[in-house]
């Protein structure tokens, strides 16, 4: 596929002396979401708002759809619209005038219908006179969101955009996410919240003090990395595990009825077999037999462990 | 050029100044008055003339100046500062615009306020006072040049300031009393010798000697003085902001 965004070798020391980026090379392919993790400092919004000039950057460069961000950073950020991190309205506009003015920016003619359909899908629109101060913190989100979109941008950056934020404006910005994947948008979201980019992303990076540590397809990911668990129902209590099954890697649940194996799918044996070898010579009965997948977040916390 | 973006930056900026009508407008008229009052009636009755102007329509270009000098500065530092502050400052730096054009959007509203501003209070003196504008068009020349170097000063404190106090300071401490000291209320040469001297090194002085000209035809120093301070001074802000422009000095970090 395609690569809309490409930042090679970028390295960002703040004027502190902190870096907060290291060698940083990425690409993001045009059209997909691609999530990026990390912990709290890790360097997701510094590297977001670098690509989006709002903070300069270091060593490296960065092109959007072949627009060098620097030299030809006209046709590199009119593709872009950015929901930052912060909640940062102008108080004392209205959320029409505040969404008008984004577009507006972006030398884009003015165009009611759009802004009316963003603000419907937002459900912004019986808010659209109301002075930004008024809106609650989820409400401010939501006209952040809208003012990203108002320009139509071809690329959009989400920097945390749940935080914060009620079940049911999640529901309602994820709608509007896939409306835009679906209309060939590419989307980076940042976020704390692991099952989001779980569900949404097609692609995840995850970054750790300042260095991109893995990017992967989401669900290349969870294969490869992931450790599945193989739950053993049992039809009775047992106490203790038998001295049979003591060169398995068993445990037994604490209410006795389950036992339960680790085994790592990237094995080359996943040693399944002669468990279910040894259970049967050792007259162990069982009711049902389930496997659970190890989630992103357990994932995750592994490599920066891994990491650090 | 992008001339939608500036246009969304000047209209922001306007609408600002339409929502806030007391503070911009309405209270440099009202301490205008208050001057007229003061200086014009109280010194008025004992200064009756300068050089065959009476003192109250001599001090009206001066008077002018004053406003302009302070409300650009102020209006064009607090535009900038504000998002800057608020951090909605993001939107402007991601834009595809260029800096050239957002120091057009900022400064042009900003110029224009203190333009209507100086409209207003001319008006308003020509109630109180006999007028005559000798050089209409040096006139309206000076103002605009004032208004938008004034403001290009004022961009300038509003990028560096990190505080409301800072964005206090410059016209407090400096602006305000080179301006009265600057032959607002007075002839230069009304001063003594060495006080004459002192004042060359003040630049408002030049500003407001090349306005009192195109009304009355009376100056402190020769017109072409007064311009090439004037172009002076807008290069000088020009430069500057180009500076930090191309540093991203206190903009970006
Ligand atoms: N303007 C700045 N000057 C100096 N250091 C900064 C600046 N902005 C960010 N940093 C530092 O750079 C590092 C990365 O910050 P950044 O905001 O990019 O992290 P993040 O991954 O977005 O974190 P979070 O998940 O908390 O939003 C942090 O250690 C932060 O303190
Ligand atoms: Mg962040």
């Amino acid at each position: 596929m395609r690569s809309i965004i490409s930042v090679n070798n970028l390295t960002k020391t703040y004027a502190g002396g902190f870096t907060a980026l290291k060698d940083v090379s990425l690409e993001i392919r045009d059209g997909e979401i691609f999530g990026l993790l990390g912990p709290n400092g890790a360097g997701k919004t510094t590297l977001i708002n670098i690509i989006c000039g709002i903070v300069n950057p270091g060593d490296g460069s960065i092109t959007v759809n072949g627009h060098d961000t620097i030299k030809d950073y006209r046709a590199a950020r009119s593709l872009i619209g950015l929901v930052p991190q912060e909640l940062t309205t102008d108080a004392f506009e209205t959320v029409w005038h505040t969404v008008n003015f984004t577009r507006g920016l972006f030398g884009k003619a003015s165009n009611p219908g759009h802004i009316e359909k963003l603000l419907k899908d937002l459900s912004l629109w019986d808010k659209k006179d109301e002075r930004l101060m008024t809106l609650s913190g989820g409400m401010k989100r939501r006209v952040l969101i809208a003012k990203a979109l108002s320009h139509e941008p071809q690329i959009l950056f989400l920097d945390e955009p749940t935080a914060g934020v009620d079940v049911e404006l999640r529901k309602d910005m994820w709608a509007v996410v896939h409306e835009l994947r679906d209309a060939g948008v590419t989307i980076i979201l940042t976020t704390h919240y692991i099952e989001e980019a779980e569900q949404m992303a097609d692609r995840i990076g995850v970054i750790n003090q300042g260095e991109i540590i893995l990017v992967e397809e989401k669900t290349e990911l969870m294969r490869k990395l992931g450790i599945k668990q193989l739950a053993l129902e049992l039809q009775g209590r047992m106490t203790k595990l038998p001295a049979a099954l003591k060169t398995h890697k068993l445990e037994l649940a604490e209410d006795g009825m389950t036992l339960i194996y680790t085994y790592d799918t990237r094995a080359e044996r996943t040693g399944i077999t002669a468990l279910l070898n040894d259970l049967g010579k050792a007259g162990i009965k069982f009711r049902d037999i389930h496997t659970t997948q190890s989630s992103l977040e357990d994932i995750f916390v592994n490599l920066v462990k891994r990491a650090s | 050029m992008k001339w939608r973006a500036v246009g969304a930056i000047y209209a922001f900026e306007m609408a600002r100044t339409r929502r806030t009508l007391t503070q911009s407008i309405v209270a440099p008229v009202i301490s205008t008055v208050l001057y007229f009052v003061v200086f014009g009636a109280a010194i008025g009755s004992r200064i009756t003339e300068v050089e065959g102007v009476s003192y109250g329509s001599f001090i009206v270009p001066g008077l002018i100046m004053l406003s302009v000098l302070t409300q650009s500065i102020a209006n064009a530092s607090f535009g900038i500062y504000f998002p800057r502050f608020t951090g909605t400052i993001y939107e402007i730096l991601s834009a595809p615009i260029s800096f050239f054009e957002i120091v057009l959007g900022y400064v042009g509203a900003a110029a224009t306020k203190s333009i209507i501003l100086g409209s207003i209070i001319l008006a308003t003196a020509g109630f109180i006072v006999p007028l005559e504008i000798a050089h209409p068009f040096w006139m309206a020349l000076f103002l605009v040049l004032t208004a938008i170097t004034f403001s290009l000063l004022g961009f300038i404190i509003g990028i560096w300031a990190d505080g409301f106090e800072k964005l206090q300071i410059v016209p407090l401490l400096i602006v305000t009393p080179l301006t009265f000291l600057g032959g607002s209320f007075y002839s230069i040469s009304m001063l003594p010798p060495l006080w004459q001297t002192v004042s060359y090194f003040n630049p408002v002085v030049y500003l407001i000697s090349g306005f009192r000209w195109s009304f009355y035809e009376l100056a402190d120093v020769s017109l072409g003085v007064s311009l090439g301070m004037i172009a002076f001074f807008l290069a000088l802000c020009l430069s500057l902001i180009w500076w930090i422009f191309k540093t991203g000095y206190r903009l970006k970090s």
